[in-house]
């Protein structure tokens, strides 16, 4: 009846999973196309065969262990670790509703006893003088911050999702059919809790309960013993808002408002902190990615002219024929690169991001100089060289760098005369030139003379534009002039698109 | 009613006995290698260095009993490395001793001759062969498949998804019973979609606080459980910070017997700091750790930079 795969022989012994899951079959498998659909939307490449594995190992699976499911599809269906985010919030949003306890809609009074439970229980505990008639809905706010206090020092999981739950419930206002995704809520709730007084409130318990005046380093343990717990409230809160808009909009349009795009699709400009760090992360394999695709074109490169000296030299050994022809094969030349950055205000995430792939690029390739301009040129290659650190590295140069001629606004004119006066003689037949910027130029004059020469003289000239390609050549964007002197102009606003461009360099 | 045909009987049962093999397992590497064992794939292992993921293969080969075979992957790796090789050597060996006893006979042909070199008397087997060749069971570990070039990744290809090996002399030979395989992998590159499809995927990161703790404990014999919490909070915190490399839990260990040895047990910033360098390995990591847990002040990471109240009255 279900249309599960047919299992193979092998896993028909284990059936006893299946036979429980009878009933729950076809829902399960509609629940799991569904699913895997989304995944699709969201960007995750799921095949047919990745697809088929999913649903035999849930057959392996207790359905009622969620985690264990949760696993069983995260091995099967995501294949990549920087994917697991997007794959996590699809499954809370799929599943969220499943499993004992997460239950929710079914029987919402069913949870208030559960909290007054523990409640109590902890109440007794500390021999609080709490009545015991007083459920978790009478709470004044003093108590719920109260609880939520103790239950932060004592790290009580189970105490902290309750006390999440009811947080939501009090302070969340949520408003069924509003089309939201749910920060709003979380702000609300956040707010209204104050968590920082807490932590402040805890860190101060600590310090009074010590014997002795606590090191630095004790406090900070100590501390970062506390914020992990406040961030575990946090994500339960998180759960329960999103919990509660699945029960109200139904799973699809939860899954649509919620859906984050991966991380090779997140764009530069936009970036969030978080969003930064994993690109950081992303970045090393591609630049090795890149030295590895510049280093293979140096090695298999064709067959050069015949080397007649040579070819004469191993005669000798056939008695003069030459009968061992000798090739010169291409001198294997280093690739020297140079990078030239925009930094000013309007490309800054972007910059930031390009400069951490400047440093990147600098640690595999011998000969890498970077620049950086706004409407003045400077060259950053020893701010990169001298450090190990990158966050400090990329802190220097955007203080030391003397990258401000007039007024600190753009001028791609300026700044290319510049660079080709200073350093115009060390582009040489080895050199691939990088620029990258948005091409605005705030009118001034373009210069693409300039390009011109150095496209003549460098062995490339590619440009990558963070913009999108609909924005090219609007308003004051000149990239189309100064494109007719490059080997590449590439869109490159998300790390898919790097990719794409480091693929082309083959 | 799991038939006697599987190794283990449920996620729990996994994650026991690996924790007799003093493998502190979390519920998804447990899963996982459940899995693999019921569905017959291999898993593909893939985290930071020193998170025990070769460790993770032998203490499962270590628990069922299996007999580890090991492959481990570097650059210019090749067929003849990894799946077989002809004995060429004995090959010739043979042909010349058909020639001086033979004195004469030419009744035996070329082609009986050929067949008879190119059997598997002939046959040197490398660890992905013997794997499959193997009678018992087998568990076999693929280490840093990253390290080899896409080109040879397409060599294992045949053995994971159909656990079998084709010669072209000989045929096909396929596998008696079916091995578990572990891939490890620390990301340096992509792995091919071909490849990742064949597998499960597991994802080992660095342990939470709770299961370091347990790790420290299980590993470093003699070690006090206020120490091993403390240790296993100041590696958490030093995780925080944004290092070149964090430390691993192979070098978390490390740390813990130091300290067993030099007879500390409270550990401070002074302490810390001296024996930072077995916990790091750079030398800028470890000046940023000395700065960073000498003072208080500067949360980790540059992700909160701003002050906050409580860190002013102290």
């Amino acid at each position: 009846m279900a249309e599960l795969p047919e299992p193979n022989g092998a896993d028909r012994t284990a059936g006893a999973v299946a036979v429980a899951g009878v009933g729950a079959g076809v829902a399960l498998t509609e629940l799991l196309s569904g699913f895997i659909a989304e995944l699709r939307n969201a960007g995750l490449p799921v095949s047919l065969t990745e697809n088929l594995d999913a649903m035999q190992a849930v057959q392996h699976i207790p359905l009622d262990d969620r985690e264990a499911f949760k696993y069983a599809l995260g091995a099967t269906l995501v294949k990549n670790a920087a994917h697991w985010r997007v794959f996590e919030t699809v499954f809370e949003v799929y599943f969220s509703l499943r499993g004992h306890e997460y239950a929710l809609t079914d029987d919402q009074a069913d949870l208030l006893p559960d909290l007054d439970e523990l409640l109590g229980e902890l109440a007794e505990q500390q021999g609080d003088q709490r009545g015991a008639g007083g459920g978790a809905e009478m709470m004044t706010p003093e108590e719920l911050a109260e609880q939520l206090y103790k239950a932060l020092l004592q790290g009580n999981e189970a105490m902290i999702k309750a006390l999440a739950r009811q947080a939501v419930r009090r302070y969340a206002g949520m408003e069924p059919g509003r089309p939201v995704g749910g920060t709003y809520y979380l702000y609300r709730t956040l707010r209204n809790l104050d968590l920082d007084g807490i932590l402040d409130r805890l860190m101060q318990q600590v310090r009074d309960g010590a014997l002795e005046p606590l090191s630095p380093l004790e406090e900070r343990l100590e501390r970062d013993e506390f914020e992990m717990r406040a961030e575990r409230l946090r994500q339960e809160i998180e759960a329960e808002i999103r919990r509660r808009l699945v029960a109200d909009r139904g799973v699809d349009a939860m899954a649509r408002t919620l859906r984050k795009p991966l991380p090779e699709d997140v764009d530069f400009m936009h970036a969030s902190r978080e969003e930064m760090a994993a690109l950081r992360k992303a970045i090393y394999p591609l630049t090795r990615k890149l030295a590895v695709r510049l280093a293979r074109k140096r090695r298999h490169g064709r067959k050069g002219p015949l080397d007649f000296r040579n070819t004469m030299r191993h005669s000798l050994s056939y008695g003069g024929v030459p009968a061992d022809p000798k090739f010169r094969y291409p001198r294997p030349s280093k690739p020297e690169i140079v990078v030239v950055a925009d930094i000013s205000g309007s490309v800054a995430a972007f910059a930031r991001f390009t400069l951490h792939l400047v440093y990147a690029i600098n640690n595999q390739f011998s000969k890498v100089r970077a620049f950086v301009f706004i409407d003045g040129i400077d060259e950053v290659t020893r701010l990169f060289e001298g450090t190990e650190d990158i966050a400090e590295a990329v802190h220097r140069v955007n203080t030391e760098a003397d990258v401000i001629w007039v007024d600190g606004h753009s001028d791609y004119g300026h700044a290319f005369e510049v660079f080709w006066q200073r350093w115009g003689k060390e582009v040489g037949p080895k050199t691939t030139v990088m620029l990258l910027g948005d091409a605005r130029n705030n009118y001034h004059a373009s210069q693409s003379w300039v390009l011109k020469e150095m496209q003549h003289r460098a062995r490339h000239v590619y440009w990558l534009n963070p913009e999108p390609r609909s924005y090219w050549n609007t308003g004051d964007s000149i990239i189309g002039e100064y494109s007719t002197f490059c080997d590449g102009v590439f869109e490159c606003r998300n790390l898919r698109q790097l990719e794409r461009f480091v693929d082309h360099l083959v | 009613m799991a038939s006697s045909a599987f190794r283990f009987e449920s996620v729990p049962a996994v994650r026991e006995s690996l924790r007799k093999v003093d493998y502190l397992a979390d519920e998804g590497i447990a899963g996982v290698v459940y899995l693999a064992e019921r569905l017959g794939k291999p898993v593909l292992i893939e985290g930071p260095a020193g998170t025990g993921k070769t460790q993770l293969a032998k203490s499962v080969a270590d628990i069922t009993g299996a007999r580890l075979i090991r492959l481990q992957c570097y650059e210019g790796l090749d067929e003849s490395k990894a799946l077989y090789e002809w004995n060429y050597k004995k090959q010739l060996l043979r042909i010349q001793a058909e020639r001086n006893d033979g004195s004469g006979d030419a009744s035996r042909s070329w082609a009986e001759i050929e067949d008879d070199i190119f059997s598997e008397e002939f046959l040197l087997t490398r660890p992905l062969l013997e794997a499959i060749r193997a009678d018992e069971p087998v568990v076999l570990l693929i280490d840093e498949v990253d390290r080899v070039e896409v080109e040879t990744e397409a060599l294992l290809l045949e053995i994971l998804s159909d656990y079998q090996v084709s010669i072209p002399e000989l045929g096909t030979v396929t596998a008696n019973q079916i091995p578990l395989v572990f891939l490890t992998s620390n990301n340096t590159r992509e792995l091919s979609e071909a490849l990742k499809r064949r597998c499960l995927f597991l994802h080992v990161d660095y342990p939470d606080l709770e299961r370091e703790r347990e790790i420290v404990l299980a590993k470093v014999p003699g070690i006090t459980d206020n120490l091993a919490e403390q240790v296993a909070r100041i590696v958490r915190s030093l995780r925080q910070l944004e290092l070149k490399k964090p430390p691993s839990v192979s070098e978390t260990l490390d740390w813990a017997r130091t300290l067993l040895l030099l007879g500390i047990e409270r550990v401070d910033a002074a302490t810390a700091t001296s024996t930072a360098n077995i916990l790091l390995k750079y030398q800028s990591d470890i000046a940023k750790a000395a700065k960073e847990l000498e003072q208080s002040d500067a949360v980790g990471g540059e992700a909160a930079t701003a002050a906050k109240p409580w860190q002013r009255n102290g």
